[in-house]
């Protein structure tokens, strides 16, 4: 190892024509990599102590010192230390892949197995009508439907509050007392950025009881409201960060063909930011479909469908795997359990409860998968066309 | 068609910022006008003014009268959009939209603005903006390709057919060559020579041959110091400018001895 700071020193020319300055092919670094791991097997076999999380830890250390060594050794300084932050790199990349692999791995072993049986799309389409104790029977129909109309109703109020609200700080309000206006606006929304999901959801619930007088009032339209006072700030960020994206000269470009203001803003600033704008809209949904509190206190629960927006109380994914977790193991007395009201017959399950709700955790996790794919196309497709 | 335009008394501001004083000038109809100056010296400002896009830049004013066709466009009632329409602009920096392909950013004066055209008449304004901007041949077989996958020299073309296509009496240009290399200059310089027919041009440069070549008359601006508000010290006929100037400073800065 001492012999290789001299010999880098002696080929130390661009050509790095010496053995030491040359990059070793890639199988050199899983050689060491492969030592280090058995190295590491030994000691803890000796140690008495062995696991394989322990292995990989103690591997990935021992091969922090081992693979610098060689390639100090092998390829001079600067590969070594390129070698070094490279393996710093990815173990810091392993660490951050942690929670979010075992999650999902978490909730698909969990939650995969109800929603193909009895059969795939039992689960979808059912509600929970009449399900009692352990039956395992039931579904998440009504949780989906009720989850996907607040979020739209959320969406229908928050996107073009937003979307006008950012057009105004970044189109309108650039001097004068409008900027002032613009200035104050900002930090209203940075305010609104912070405030607790809870706190949403009494202003949702407040808002309502205040208008119908009726303290027990509990509708899909007051959840909508207080989802949409968590989405807007988001909104109008994300949208606001998009439309300064698009370059001056393209507005001017509009300004200086007669166009008016308000189509330069319509038909190039909006049309040219708009792969941005669905992103950011997607992020905002994403980041209100999963929301639990505020939901409890306005829209409430119910076990059948109802597709009334603005009548009655709803069920949605996050206070459906709420409650589900909630109720616990189930108590099995019999083999089988009878549905009151179709009165047919199913088996006694005593964890049918958690199978729900990790179903139905899945579940979201899919709906959310899916719209972030959907926003995808939508980008891809309005995305400005540069080449050829 | 082209008009001439008469500036008066023109005082050209950002926010507090006198960045342009006291021009007063007749720009000729059907002719070519270079500006020439000194870096920061308000060239681009004073272009700017003269179809009110200066005052897009916030806190950005001018005062004074720039009349064409004898209407004041700072008059009050007048909308800026309909001075646009009719004194067209091409910039530094070639800007096509990059949502659009090449007929549409062609058309783009017409479609952003709502307006029906016929899908004939619509071709015919493609055909015969490309040709006056001397692009027809090169993009023909390709109309429906983005503009922006054209080379830097086709999209400043792609630009002035695009501003020729409102059909504009008067048409500024700010540095049009800039970017561009020697033989896309000469391309536009041609076309500028052509479009001098139909259209009042007035073009700011840096470039000195280029300011002999292609314009008919010349002006010179300057500053005398940082922070201080540029002025117009002479205009003449571009011959006279180069060989005899009037004042000594417009022979300093064309001789080479500025500064
Ligand atoms: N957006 C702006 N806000 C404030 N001041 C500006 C702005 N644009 C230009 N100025 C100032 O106005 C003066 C004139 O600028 P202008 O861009 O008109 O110069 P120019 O003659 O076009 O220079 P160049 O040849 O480098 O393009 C300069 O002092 C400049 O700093
Ligand atoms: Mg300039």
């Amino acid at each position: 190892m001492s012999a290789a700071p001299a010999r880098a020193a002696s080929s130390g020319l661009l050509t790095g024509s010496g053995a030491s300055e040359r990059r070793l092919p890639w199988y050199h670094l899983l050689v060491t990599a492969l030592a280090s791991i058995a190295l590491a097997a030994v000691v803890l076999v000796l140690l008495d102590s062995f696991s394989i999380g322990a292995l990989v830890v103690l591997g990935y250390v021992l091969h922090l010192v081992v693979g610098y060594s060689y390639a100090r050794a092998r390829e001079g300084r600067r590969w070594a230390a390129d070698r070094l932050v490279t393996l710093l790199v990815l173990g810091a990349f392993a660490v951050a892949m942690i929670p979010l692999v075992s999650l999902l791995w978490e909730v698909v072993a969990r939650g995969l197995d109800k929603l193909l049986n009895p059969y795939p799309g039992y689960f979808f389409t059912h509600d929970m009508a009449g399900v009692v104790g352990g039956m395992a029977s039931g579904g998440i129909s009504h949780a989906i439907v009720g989850t996907l109309l607040v979020t739209l109703g959320a969406s229908i109020i928050s996107v073009p509050i937003g979307l006008l609200t950012s057009i105004f700080l970044v189109e309108y309000a650039t001097s004068g007392p409008l900027r002032v206006l613009g200035r104050g606006i900002t930090f209203l929304v940075d305010v609104m950025t912070g405030i607790p999901s809870i706190v949403a959801g009494l202003f949702g619930l407040a808002l309502f009881i205040t208008l119908t007088g009726d303290p027990g009032i509990r509708i899909g339209l007051m959840g909508s409201v207080a989802l949409s006072v968590l989405m807007i700030p988001t909104v109008v960020r994300s949208s606001e960060e998009m439309l300064r994206l698009v370059p001056m000269e393209l507005r001017e470009a509009a300004f200086g063909l007669g166009v008016p203001k308000w189509l330069t803003i319509v038909k190039v600033v909006l049309r040219t930011s708009i792969a941005g704008l669905t992103t950011g809209v997607t992020l905002a949904v994403a980041r209100v479909i999963g929301e639990t509190a505020p939901l409890l206190l306005t829209v409430g629960a119910l076990p059948l469908m109802n597709s009334h927006l603005f009548d009655g109380r709803m069920q949605t994914l996050p206070t459906f795997i709420n409650s589900q977790y909630r109720s616990g193991n189930a108590v099995c007395n019999s083999e089988t359990v009878t549905n009151p009201i179709t009165q047919m017959q199913y088996a006694c399950s005593t964890t049918i409860n958690y199978d729900r709700a990790w179903a139905a955790a899945l579940t979201l996790i899919l709906i959310v998968m899916i719209l972030n794919i959907a926003a995808r196309l939508v980008s891809r497709f309005f995305a400005p066309k540069l080449g050829r | 068609m082209a008009q001439a335009i008469n500036v008066e008394d023109l005082n050209i501001f950002y926010g507090d910022f006198l960045a342009v004083e006291d021009v007063t000038v007749t720009l000729q109809p059907r002719s070519v006008t270079a500006l020439i100056g000194p870096s920061g010296c308000g060239k681009s400002t004073f272009l700017r003014t003269l179809n009110r896009m200066h005052e897009v830049i916030p806190g950005a004013y001018a005062q004074g009268k720039v009349e064409i066709e004898g209407q004041d466009i700072y008059a009050p009632g007048v909308d800026p959009v309909n001075v646009r329409r009719r004194v067209g602009m091409v910039f530094q920096k070639p800007n096509p939209f990059p949502t659009m392909s090449i007929r549409d950013n062609v058309l783009a004066g017409v479609k952003l603005n709502n307006k029906r055209l016929s899908r004939s008449s619509a071709d015919e304004l493609v055909e015969s903006s490309l040709r006056g901007a001397n692009l027809w041949e090169e993009v023909k077989d390709r109309l429906d390709k983005p503009g922006m996958g054209l080379s830097g020299g086709q999209q400043q073309r792609l630009c002035i057919a695009r501003a020729i296509a409102v059909k504009p009496e008067v048409i500024l240009m700010d540095e049009p060559c800039s970017a561009l290399d020697p033989i896309s200059t000469l391309a536009i310089e041609d076309l500028i020579h052509e479009m001098k027919q139909d259209f009042t041009i007035v073009i700011v440069t840096h470039n000195m041959q280029q300011a002999s070549r292609v314009s008919d008359r010349t002006g010179f601006f300057t500053i005398s110091g940082t922070g201080k508000p540029g002025h117009l010290i002479e205009i003449d006929e571009t011959e006279k400018m180069f060989t005899n100037p009037t004042e000594k400073q417009t022979e300093d800065y064309i001789s080479g001895r500025f500064g």
